[in-house]
């Protein structure tokens, strides 16, 4: 039976020859993933349950980025409840302040994650790893405390929707724009319980920010994990990282998947997702003069080098309009250092942002950034829920980097071309 | 096991920063964070749930952020049973890990309003709707599924299998 790459990976991972859709499995994971949040949760599930060992202490990651640095003492609390468990167990991954960054752009950077791997995390974005060609979902706590203790996971094996892309990338156009696009084409729920599987000749024209970011939002659309083939950027990026060996998997030609879209990245256009969901998507072109208070550039989703690259390239030699909060957060301590090597961490700022330590903060309304009652932020984040960010009366419009950097500087959500 | 109660009912994608809003994250107690749930979606839920109501949505419950907290949340205001078209996968997965039962039933997501009386009959999956008269068959689970849910969530399904 012919298999999809994520069935392969789960397969490989199972002891089993082939899985198909539908197919309860265990697997043995490469590495567990929780934060400051998810991670207390976890560890006292773990300890009630009565297991007092875990599965192997240098596959567990541990980041402290979500309400860290500890915004108040209930915050620090669960820090100091992650890093007494992380001393306790010797685990060797443990990120405090000073080497975290925002997790899913610090695994990766770390060598942690590794084509044809498996990895679980009790974090929904853990499915950006599946930029690298490996199977990566998020679980919840319990699931997360289980696979601490056993280093195994149940899974329900996917069945998978392809996506084709084409074309070469129009100007402006970055890995955001493309994952937006399509969720606004199929829906919050469009890939429910499904892999997202990408691939045609538009891969290479996609930068491994760019896979990041789209894999990163795979389950805005519902999805059990977003996931690219493996090809020489891949390995590239992985050289200087992974210290380890790897196995690339592939599709099968004649995989069976439940649905094709073909997505023409020459077609597409700055796209924003308007309040309250990631799928009411429109192109820069169909949107009205919609006023901002604030402007978030960073996240799990758009924090890494080329996404602060692209906003330096807008906001450099200007000025961020009059009101509005301008919060550049670099995702790690290494996308920090290069800011300032580069010199962008001074255009930022010259230009009237500001440039934060590595956080999750405003992303989910947690601090650095909290929206008042009717504010409205352009973000590169990756939900607009209401309340997300703050007020349940505030709104967020999702986008690009380079929308939110030109929005900045307008006033308004722009397309990066017409700044003046 | 049969249960009864009084539905609260919601639409499509109810996501879990509004079942449990993520400032409130950093509360460790389960009984103080239970008094925040569904409160940026509904601020008259906590006041008015009983022990035993029952939350009937459409289609994507529980979307979004992994967070257990929003199962914990309504399991620890009583709530006796989350009935939804779909659930988000996440979701899914945590209620049954933790112990809140979850019926996905498209029929009954449609069929039943805020307010009617409602029981829910776990070894059949057949869901009552007391005000209206109807009845309405909800997918059962998989075997697998149903031993996590039978040891008393994922963990204790673990410990007794002398994992």
């Amino acid at each position: 039976m012919a298999m999809t790459m994520t069935q392969k990976i789960l397969a490989k991972h199972a002891g089993l020859d082939a899985v198909t859709a539908g197919q309860l499995i265990e697997a043995q994971v490469d590495l567990t993933l929780a934060n400051d949040i998810t991670g207390p949760v976890a560890i006292r599930e773990m300890e009630k349950a009565g297991f007092d060992k875990v599965f192997d202490r240098t596959k567990i990651a541990l980041v402290m980025d979500h309400f860290a640095p500890n915004k108040d003492i209930k915050s620090a609390q669960q820090c100091l409840e992650c890093r007494e468990f992380a001393k306790k167990y010797d685990i060797v991954n443990f990120y405090d302040v000073g080497e975290m960054g925002v997790e899913h752009a610090l695994l990766p950077e770390k060598g942690l994650t590794a084509p044809g791997e498996l990895i679980i995390g009790a974090d929904s974005h853990t499915c950006t790893y599946g930029a690298l060609g490996a199977f990566s979902t998020g679980v919840g706590s319990t699931d997360l405390a289980a696979g601490m203790a056993t280093g195994k996971a149940w899974f329900k094996v996917p069945s998978a929707i392809k996506f084709v892309l084409k074309g070469k990338k129009a100007p402006w156009i970055s890995g955001k724009d493309v994952i937006l696009h399509i969720i606004g084409k199929i829906g919050v729920d469009g890939a429910l319980y499904k892999s997202m599987e990408f691939t045609g000749e538009g891969v290479a024209e996609l930068s491994m920010d760019d896979r990041f970011t789209i894999c990163n939002m795979a389950i805005e659309a519902g999805a059990k994990n977003g996931i690219f083939p493996v090809d020489d950027k891949t390995m590239e990026y992985i050289k200087d990282r992974v210290h380890r060996a790897v196995t690339v998997f592939e599709a099968d030609a004649d995989a069976v998947y439940d649905e094709t879209y073909e997505i023409d990245l020459s077609t597409l256009r700055p796209t924003v997702a308007c309040p309250h969901l990631p799928e009411n998507t429109k192109t820069i072109d169909e949107l009205d003069h919609i006023e901002i208070q604030q402007s978030v550039i960073g996240s799990c989703t758009n924090g890494r080098i080329e996404d602060m690259r692209i906003a330096a390239s807008i906001l450099k030699g200007r000025h961020v309009a009059p009101g509005v909060r301008t919060i550049v957060i670099p995702a790690t301590q290494e996308v920090y250092l290069q800011c300032i090597e580069e010199g962008l961490a001074k255009i930022f700022i010259q230009a009237g942002a500001i440039v934060s330590t590595p956080t999750c903060g405003p992303c989910l309304g947690g601090h650095m950034g909290i929206l008042a009652q009717n504010e409205r932020s352009i973000s590169t984040t990756n939900r607009n829920f209401v309340g997300r960010m703050g007020h349940i009366t505030s709104e967020i419009y999702l986008a690009s980097p380079a929308v939110a950097a030109a929005s900045a500087v307008m006033g308004y959500i722009c397309a990066p071309e017409d700044v003046k | 096991m049969i249960v009864k109660g009084s539905v609260f009912k919601y639409g499509d994608n109810v996501d879990t920063d509004v079942i449990i809003p993520a400032r409130y994250l950093n509360i460790a107690d389960p009984a103080e964070l239970a008094t925040h749930a569904m409160e940026d979606i509904d601020t008259e839920f906590v006041k008015k749930v009983q022990p035993g109501d029952i939350i009937v949505a459409n289609r994507n419950f529980g979307c979004g952020s992994s967070r257990e907290h929003a199962p914990l949340v309504l399991k620890e205001n009583k709530v006796s049973c989350v009935i939804a078209a779909s659930f988000a996968r996440i979701f899914y997965r945590n209620a049954i890990n933790i112990g809140l039962p979850i019926l996905e039933c498209e029929a009954a997501a449609n069929g039943i309003e805020a307010g009617d009386e409602v029981s829910v009959d776990f070894d059949t999956g057949v869901i009552t709707n007391v005000t209206k008269g109807e009845t309405y068959q909800a997918a059962a689970f998989p075997p697998f599924i149903q031993s996590i849910i039978h040891a008393g969530g994922l963990l204790k399904s673990l410990k007794e299998r002398g994992e």
